[in-house]
């Protein structure tokens, strides 16, 4: 039954679902939203897992005395800093308001280090382009060409270099070409081939022919 | 507070720009502290603001520690014999902890339950969602009319773009129709379907290009400006 | 001899140090921050799109904004949020903010402030503005609202119970709302609106996205979607149009100087990648 049961339950909240869409009137409109309200819930506890997985994960490599175990003790000791000052310095439920130690936390350590993380991909991506971006085929060579024209066309240097052409000419009207015209048609054929394979996939998840999300025994 | 938090936020910046010369142990700390931190923040967040008024302050209790005056769904039911609909968390408040029970191997079983909700949930929805939004709405955004007199296009000819629309999303379809061998016409679509699919690519990669360097323009600001004062 | 010099020269320029570019790039992004360079922006249709469906609303509009990004995204989205709020101030609406993202509300918090600098005149917390904070869920949370909102987010940011403000009076689901603007870095985000909300509860959306997202969010332009703000660019064209210029015109030097050594690595890069391939090959016949 450790299989079956979950089968049951992904079954029966999947066919709910499907009909309250068609008929939104009670029981299944209640039970939408019971179902919306739980699922909340859960999604709250499996970022809690996630949370207290890094900190095992981490303890784990102090208590065998991992190559890099000193980092995950200040994995550790920066976790709980931050649930310290949350729960018990930062006035409870208030503990967003500005100038709240909390929040500070926030302002001056958690989002310079977010923000830099995610800004060092500048970097890479220049990188990457200079380093594997080659005309080698006809396709690769249109890639970059439109590739070239939205990058140049969605600043105000590409209108500066074409601005003595006809209007329909300029960079900026080519970029927004591209990007109104065949980006839509791609976008268009990748979405729907996507939404159609997530129906099939859907349903299997469904009917149980899919139960690869259970795992192992 | 400020000054020092500037400086502390300066200092955390530059560990992780010292990645690009090569990995070091400043990075490290700063990446280590950049992970404890956000584990933190996101478990406080959540307690605050999902945990507590949604599933503790419905069922009552807070009220039972003595952290709010207001009764909740065990009170309704307990004090004063009345069924209250918030009752029904009791069943999410137990899900829940089985997912916090993966943590421990040999009960770690007990979170599939949540699991299978989650994916029930998640398959029932997108079942009728990407079919109505993704599918269906996309398809008629595509069958526009290319040949309407009087309407202005582009090179000012009648919707000669919703002509190119179209054969784009066909063309592109057709690439990705693997039922048939790609030959012949069906061949000939795929070719015309893959231009159109890398146009796509590069413009998504100018794109992505012009996001990564809005950020790092974002954070030479905050060095630059708030940090050492450079900038009016 | 100059014809192996030149070889040698394109065979180093394709084995180039990866830390040679990226120091022009910094040195490529850090020069104009000095520069007092004020360049033209022109405006897109997508853009204009989101403006005139903004200009239709009547004075005192009630609008939702859903902030769904994090520090990381800061530079793209945050310029679009204080805009947006300087023209909520400007057009009186009354603005409701939640989060799909637990950073979205503080990011709320923190461009508040800068948008009543800029407008000379704050928001009534309560009366005009209220933020309900985070819900987890993700896309059954926007499902959850179009059946009740009070239900959704049944405390506010600051943990008092919503019932107290008069915004929300007479707010019981997205009947009740002129128009929703989402910013959006992923997921959960503006797709995620399209599909639980514009196409069943039939809200009037307008989204800002980061440039990543962008070109995903185009196919939904029409019906679906009554404009996109695409990455800086985006944020400086509703700074134009909206008349209260921010941080996003003054970033596009940086990223006009950003592109053009992109592009200028990429046009180099392929020049030595020909040049030595048509050495090998004329070394090979």
């Amino acid at each position: 039954m450790k299989r079956e049961i979950p089968m049951i339950i992904a079954g029966t909240v999947g066919i709910v679902l499907i009909i309250q869409y068609f008929i939104p009137a009670e029981p299944f409109g209640t039970l939408n939203d019971v179902f919306s309200d739980w699922f909340s819930i859960i999604q709250a506890s499996a970022i809690w897992l996630g949370a207290l997985n890094l900190i095992k994960v981490s303890g784990d490599k102090i208590y065998r005395r991992h190559k890099d175990w000193p980092y995950a003790a200040i994995i550790i000791v920066s976790f709980l800093v931050m649930v310290i000052i949350g729960f018990f310095f930062s006035g409870g439920r208030r503990f967003l308001d500005p100038g709240t130690p909390f929040s500070q936390m926030y302002d001056y350590v958690y989002s310079p280090l977010t923000a830099m993380m995610f800004a060092l991909l500048a970097f890479f991506v220049a990188s990457a382009s200079y380093r594997a971006f080659r005309a080698r085929t006809r396709e690769a060579t249109v890639l970059l060409l439109a590739a070239f024209f939205v990058m140049l066309g969605r600043v105000p240097l590409g209108d500066m270099l074409t601005g003595w052409l006809p209007r329909w000419l300029h960079m900026s009207e080519v970029a927004s070409w591209i990007m109104n015209i065949p980006n839509i048609a791609g976008q268009r054929a990748i979405m729907i081939g996507i939404a159609l394979g997530t129906v099939s996939t859907s349903l299997r998840l469904i009917l149980g022919i899919e139960r690869s999300y259970l795992g192992g025994e | 507070m400020s000054t020092l938090g500037i400086w502390v936020g300066a200092l955390l910046t530059l560990g992780i720009l010292s990645f690009l010369y090569k990995d070091n142990p400043f990075y490290k700390l700063s990446e280590s502290i950049f992970l404890g931190i956000s584990a933190g923040y996101w478990f406080v967040s959540l307690y605050y603001q999902s945990l507590l008024p949604k599933l503790f302050d419905n069922l009552g209790i807070t009220k039972m520690m003595g952290a709010s005056e207001t009764d909740g769904a065990l009170q309704s039911l307990f004090i004063h014999g009345r069924w209250d609909p918030n009752l029904w968390y009791l069943i999410a408040g137990a899900l829940g902890i089985m997912m916090l029970l993966r943590l421990i191997p040999k009960a770690g079983w007990i979170s599939r339950w949540p699991l299978a909700f989650v994916v029930g949930t998640t398959a029932g929805l997108y079942f009728t969602r990407y079919l109505a939004s993704n599918a269906f709405s996309q398809i008629n955004a595509t069958l526009k009319g290319f040949v309407v007199f009087g309407q202005p296009g582009f090179f000012g000819w009648a919707n000669l773009n919703n002509l190119i629309l179209l054969i784009g999303v066909v063309s592109g379809l057709t690439y990705f129709y693997f039922s048939k061998e790609h030959k012949g016409i069906v061949g000939g679509a795929a070719k015309v379907g893959i231009y159109f699919l890398m146009v796509t690519f590069g413009a998504s990669f100018g794109y992505t290009v012009m996001s990564r360097m809005s950020l790092l323009i974002g954070r030479l600001d905050f060095i630059y400006g708030a940090w050492l004062g450079l900038l009016r | 001899m100059a014809g192996p010099n030149r070889a040698d020269f394109w065979n180093s320029m394709m084995k180039i140090d990866r830390r040679i570019i990226f120091l022009f790039i910094f040195v490529a992004i850090s020069v104009p921050m000095f520069l007092q360079i004020q360049l033209k922006i022109p405006t897109s249709p997508e853009v204009e799109s989101l403006v005139a469906t903004l200009d239709k609303l009547p004075d005192g509009a009630r609008v939702l904004v859903s902030l769904d990004y994090d520090p990381g995204s800061e530079p793209e989205l945050q310029p679009m949020a204080e805009t947006f709020f300087g023209y909520a101030l400007k057009r009186k609406f009354k603005v409701i903010v939640i989060g799909l993202w637990p950073q979205g509300p503080i990011q709320a918090e923190r461009a508040k402030p800068i948008a009543e600098t800029q407008a000379g005149r704050q928001f009534e917390y309560g009366i005009d503005y209220v933020n309900l904070g985070y819900q987890a869920g993700n896309e059954l949370v926007i499902q959850r609202m179009g059946s009740s909102i009070p239900q959704t987010f049944p405390v506010d940011y600051f943990g008092k119970p919503i019932t107290e403000f008069p915004i929300m009076q007479g707010v019981t689901n997205f009947s009740n709302i002129d128009y929703v603007f989402n910013l959006s870095a992923g997921y959960p985000g503006t797709v995620e609106w399209v599909l639980f909300a514009v196409d069943r509860f039939n809200i009037v959306l307008g989204a800002g996205n980061t440039a990543v997202q962008a070109p995903q969010v185009y196919p939904y332009l029409g019906k679906q979607l009554k404009g996109i703000l695409g990455g800086m660019k985006g944020g400086a064209e509703f700074e134009i149009l909206t008349g209260l210029p921010g941080r996003a015109v003054k970033y596009m030097t940086g990223q006009t100087f950003a592109h053009t050594i992109i592009v200028l690595f990429i046009i180099i890069a392929n020049i030595a990648y020909f040049t030595t391939r048509k050495k090998e090959q004329g070394g090979l016949s």
